[in-house]
């Protein structure tokens, strides 16, 4: 590919690029964009929690229709819920990451020109804008948008009359999200099959960074439950449009019978969380494999228990295919069906436990370098365990009967795959940023982004437990209608103002990023003297990514600090510094490790 | 507090914009031994602030939760949770002084070497192995108890009563003498018929429709649950309970009352809680409150999915036989 040199315009370098490094960028600034509404989103209806049926003028500026005198309406604060949901779930967490780091980091880490077809690559983005163009537009739809929540439950979700987001908005939901699911297929089989393929030499699958294998088995599981998802639309949407009863039965509404006979909303629920947990790890695994390259990386250690990583990541996303029913507990299933989804469920507290373990022994005895994306790395660590832990709580049917769809829920899964996930992003981007615009982030902007976002964080969610034990409900627009709840009404507040200065925090993100593509300072080929390929590329971006002959790799990707005598600490660096590219040849006699 | 807040939303801009400009000058964007030293022990200073809302919450926040189970099933949630609770905070603890505490401790200086570690069996089996045991005894507590709550096949006597859903409402249908519910469609509902009882049916005759629900102390409660238009969820937060109501199908579950509502008044823990949201209620001169159990809807189901409640009242079975004797049958009101 980089013999022959093709004339490049305008529009086949920035738009219609099949360049995976251009792609990935359009992926990031798409899903940046994308980040921003939902969290805007999200400040609004915390404010109207916070401060219910109080008016401001930035809702009477931002909602037209949809709100009375500076009050959000009921309709439009269940519509905002679901579109942050939708938009940060789907556009940030799937596309927006995965999207942005496996197109990004594939060719580079595993030694390929480009993935196995430029062109789906391309047509993957596209689809991806197109259908955020959808979601976006269906904001401006005059009966709202889609506000059955992001799980788009039928009934509520296939009846306009039941509520008006279920009219031409929830159309134009179900049409994004169909595109939206075909963009995330072609990215993810394009993904499988250059991983597999397109290896350079020496680069076996026990040599691959974690971040690869993370990749690789997000992409599976992609493929495994995505058309399940989009089978599950696709049914929706005939009993929206054709009137079948897939989903329907004996529905008495606006004073008359409708005609649908046999259905059972139940039948949605399998099919949407069998892609809908799953999802869950396609948003949290990347960023976990993220984090692993980076902690290694900065720790200047190598990864600890490479293979039991590699080990763990196969039976968390296995596991993921045979837990949905966790979510359907109080659904009407079959009792004896909830306690083998508990069963299933609680195992995947073991290898999430191995992973949160071998992360805190790779910084013992390291010797950290507290970058800013080490820091959101080891954020993610913390955010992941105190996320993970009520896990053991809600996966427990005796125990979720009481607290399910509660805003327990709501800080549990914000923690453990929000923001953990939000965090791998961010270090992920402050990591790789030199590798996308060959220029630096500036650090101490970082570093105020990372603590502002860390304590937001907790400051947002850790209350929210508490007031889920309490037993408020989620998707509630207020809770005054119950004197029970009144007594949350300060720490309600305290959230909300925790939640919009980590909100507005993020615009040293924002700022920063911006900035520094024009002016950060430039960067140097290998700035955090890192073992992967991906730093033998030169800094100036290149079809083909290197000039001459791809580099053949020799070890695994983790030998930082490898020692003379592995057995003494004090001993002197085996290759003179404390990292050891991956094409470095082993000395004669060295352990491959 | 609403010019306070705009107040505070400029400032926080202004000082961003300026702290943004003047340090996009600064040019420096590696780690320096210096920053690991300070970033080390910010990580320490957040351990503290960490550790400080965590306790503080488990502490302060024990008033504003749910008082103890008012159902006998109830109870074994409650024991599960804290052991459960118990457990996952020890180990939150733990778990996140190490990593703040490594990340102050190991922090980067020049001439230090990392230590080359890569693997180690026998660790990895201890993280393994442990976690498997503990659960184990969790998976066996939840199981055991999880079977308990819905097995509803071995009840005496049961008060059998239909929990019917709609946009935005609940109504309760009791059984009658018979303790049989009559058929109930969607294709029936007519004029005060709201529930689309089926009329033909003789066990319907006896049936009574209430929109609060009385329940016997020490007795059993067989609900089932209908939703005429879309997915809602009975929940009772204070017996531990809750079931979604699903349009075409019936869904069941059932527990025993254990404390009257006058009883549950008189619990220290809800004395305390009232005591709060009436300070609350107080200051912004709202009547006062006195506890009561409710059932709120816990699906989303429309714009006043936020205000679907019903009453509930637990009170002695004599009582409860009075009451239940004064509420008009089906047949006597449906002609
Ligand atoms: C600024 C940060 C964020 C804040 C303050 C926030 C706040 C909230 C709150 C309070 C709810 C529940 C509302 C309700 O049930 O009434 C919610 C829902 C949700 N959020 Fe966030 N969130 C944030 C970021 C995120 C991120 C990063 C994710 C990515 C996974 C996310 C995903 C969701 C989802 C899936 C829902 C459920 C939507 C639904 O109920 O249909 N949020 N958010
Ligand atoms: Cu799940
Ligand atoms: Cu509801």
């Amino acid at each position: 590919m980089s013999e022959h040199h093709h004339k490049e315009t305008f529009v086949t370098k920035y738009i219609f690029s099949q360049d995976h490094k251009m792609i990935s960028k359009q992926f990031l600034v798409t899903g940046m964009f994308m980040g921003i509404i939902g969290v805007f989103m999200s400040m609004l209806f915390r404010m109207q929690i916070a401060w219910p049926e109080k008016s401001f003028s930035i809702i009477e500026a931002f909602l037209g229709p949809h709100q009375t005198d500076g009050v959000m309406n009921p309709d439009m604060y269940l519509a905002l819920v679901t579109i942050h949901g939708t938009i940060m779930v789907f556009f940030v967490l799937t596309a927006g990451l995965s999207g942005t780091f496996s197109n990004l980091l594939i060719p580079l880490q595993i030694g390929a020109r480009d993935m196995a077809s430029g062109f789906l690559n391309m047509l993957s983005y596209w689809l991806f804008f197109i259908s955020s163009v959808i979601m976006v537009i269906s904001l401006f739809v005059e009966a709202g948008p889609a506000s059955a929540g992001w799980t788009v439950y039928p009934p509520l979700s296939a009846l306009p009359q039941a509520i008006p987001g279920s009219g031409a908005g929830m159309t134009l939901w179900l049409v994004s999200m169909a595109i939206f699911i075909a963009s995330s297929l072609i990215g993810s089989l394009n993904y499988i099959v250059t991983i597999f393929n397109l290896r350079t030499k020496g680069m076996k699958m026990t040599r691959l960074p974690l971040t690869m294998w993370a990749f690789f088995i997000t992409a599976i599981i992609g493929v495994v439950s995505f058309p399940v998802l989009l089978s599950a639309a696709l049914l929706l949407v005939f009993d929206r449009s054709f009137g079948t009863s897939f989903y329907l039965s004996d529905i008495f509404i606006s004073g008359e019978v409708l005609h649908y006979q046999g259905g059972s909303p139940v039948l949605y629920e399998h099919l949407f969380w069998f892609l809908g947990h799953p999802e869950v790890y396609i948003v949290l695994l990347p960023a976990l494999g993220i984090t692993s390259e980076i902690i290694s990386t900065h720790s200047r250690k190598p990864i600890f228990g490479y293979r039991a990583m590699i080990g763990s990541i196969m039976a968390i996303a296995f596991l993921s295919t045979i837990v949905w029913g966790h979510h359907m507990f109080v659904s009407g299933m079959n009792p004896f069906l909830g306690s083998v989804f508990t069963f299933t469920t609680l195992l995947i507290a073991i290898p999430s436990a191995v992973k949160a373990f071998n992360y805190i022994t790779t910084l013992w005895k390291g010797n950290l370098q507290l970058n800013p994306a080490m820091l959101f790395s080891i954020g993610l660590v913390s955010t992941f365990v105190t996320g993970g832990l009520t896990g053991l709580v809600l996966g427990d049917s005796a125990l979720d009967i009481n607290i399910h769809d509660t805003y327990f829920v709501v800080a549990h899964f914000h923690l453990v795959m929000g923001v953990s996930a939000i965090f791998g992003m961010f270090a992920g981007v402050y990591h790789w940023f030199p590798k996308m615009y060959g220029r630096m982030m500036n650090k101490t902007l970082g570093y105020w982004h990372f603590w502002l976002s860390i304590i937001c964080a907790y400051g947002v969610f850790w209350p929210m437990h508490f007031i889920g034990l309490a037993g408020l409900p989620r998707r509630y627009y207020t809770n005054t209608n119950f004197p029970m709840f009144d007594d949350l009404s300060d720490i309600n507040v305290v959230i909300t103002l925790f939640a919009l200065v980590g909100g507005f925090g993020q615009i040293f993100f924002i700022a920063n990023f911006f900035i520094s593509i024009y002016r950060g300072k430039k960067a140097t080929q290998n700035p955090w003297n890192s073992n992967t390929l991906e730093w033998t590329t030169p800094v100036e971006h290149i079809h083909g990514n290197w000039p001459g002959k791809i580099p053949e790799v020799h070890r695994w990707a983790y030998d930082y600090s490898k020692r003379v005598d592995p057995k003494d600490d004090d001993s002197d660096y085996l290759h003179g510094q404390d990292f050891v590219l991956q094409t470095t040849p082993l000395l004669d006699g060295e352990d491959p490790s | 507090m609403l010019a306070l807040f705009y107040i505070f939303i400029a400032v926080a801009i202004g000082v961003s914009f300026w702290q943004i400009t003047r340090i996009m000058n600064l040019r420096s964007v590696i780690a320096t031994d210096k920053d690991n030293a300070t970033q080390g022990k910010n990580a320490i200073y957040f351990m503290v602030f960490l550790y400080a809302i965590m306790i503080y919450c488990l502490i302060f926040m024990n008033v504003i939760m749910l008082p103890e189970s008012a159902s006998f099933e109830g109870e074994h949630d409650d024991n599960l949770f804290d052991i459960t609770f118990w457990l996952i905070g020890v180990v939150q603890f733990i778990m996140q002084f190490l990593i703040f505490f490594f990340t102050f401790k190991y922090k980067g200086e020049k001439g230090k070497k990392a230590k080359f570690y890569a693997d180690s069996h026998k660790l990895e089996a201890i993280w393994t192995i442990t976690p498997a045991v503990v659960l184990v005894v969790l998976i066996g507590y939840g199981l055991w108890q999880w079977n308990n709550i819905m097995d509803l096949s071995d009840a005496e006597n049961p008060v059998v009563i239909e929990v019917y859903s709609q946009q935005f409402r609940w109504d309760a249908r009791y059984a009658g003498e018979d303790n049989t519910l009559g058929l109930g469609n969607v294709n029936y509902i007519k004029g005060i018929n709201t529930l689309g009882v089926d009329m033909t049916d003789k066990n319907s005759q006896d049936d009574k429709q209430v929109t609060e629900l009385y329940l016997p102390k020490g007795r059993k409660v067989h609900f089932k649950f209908r939703s005429q238009d879309v997915l809602h969820s009975a929940y009772m937060p204070h017996f531990r309970a809750q079931m979604n109501c699903v349009p075409g199908m019936v869904t069941e579950f059932g527990f025993t009352p254990k404390y009257t509502t006058e009883e549950m008044r008189g619990q220290s823990e809800v004395i305390e809680k009232t005591a709060g949201i009436n300070k609350i209620r107080k200051a912004k001169g709202e009547d006062p409150y006195v506890f009561d159990y409710v059932l709120l809807c816990n699906k989303i189901c429309g714009a006043s999915h936020y205000n679907m409640q019903m009453k509930i009242t637990v009170v002695e079975p004599a009582e409860y036989d009075k009451w239940i004797a004064e509420q008009p049958t089906l047949a006597s009101v449906i002609k």
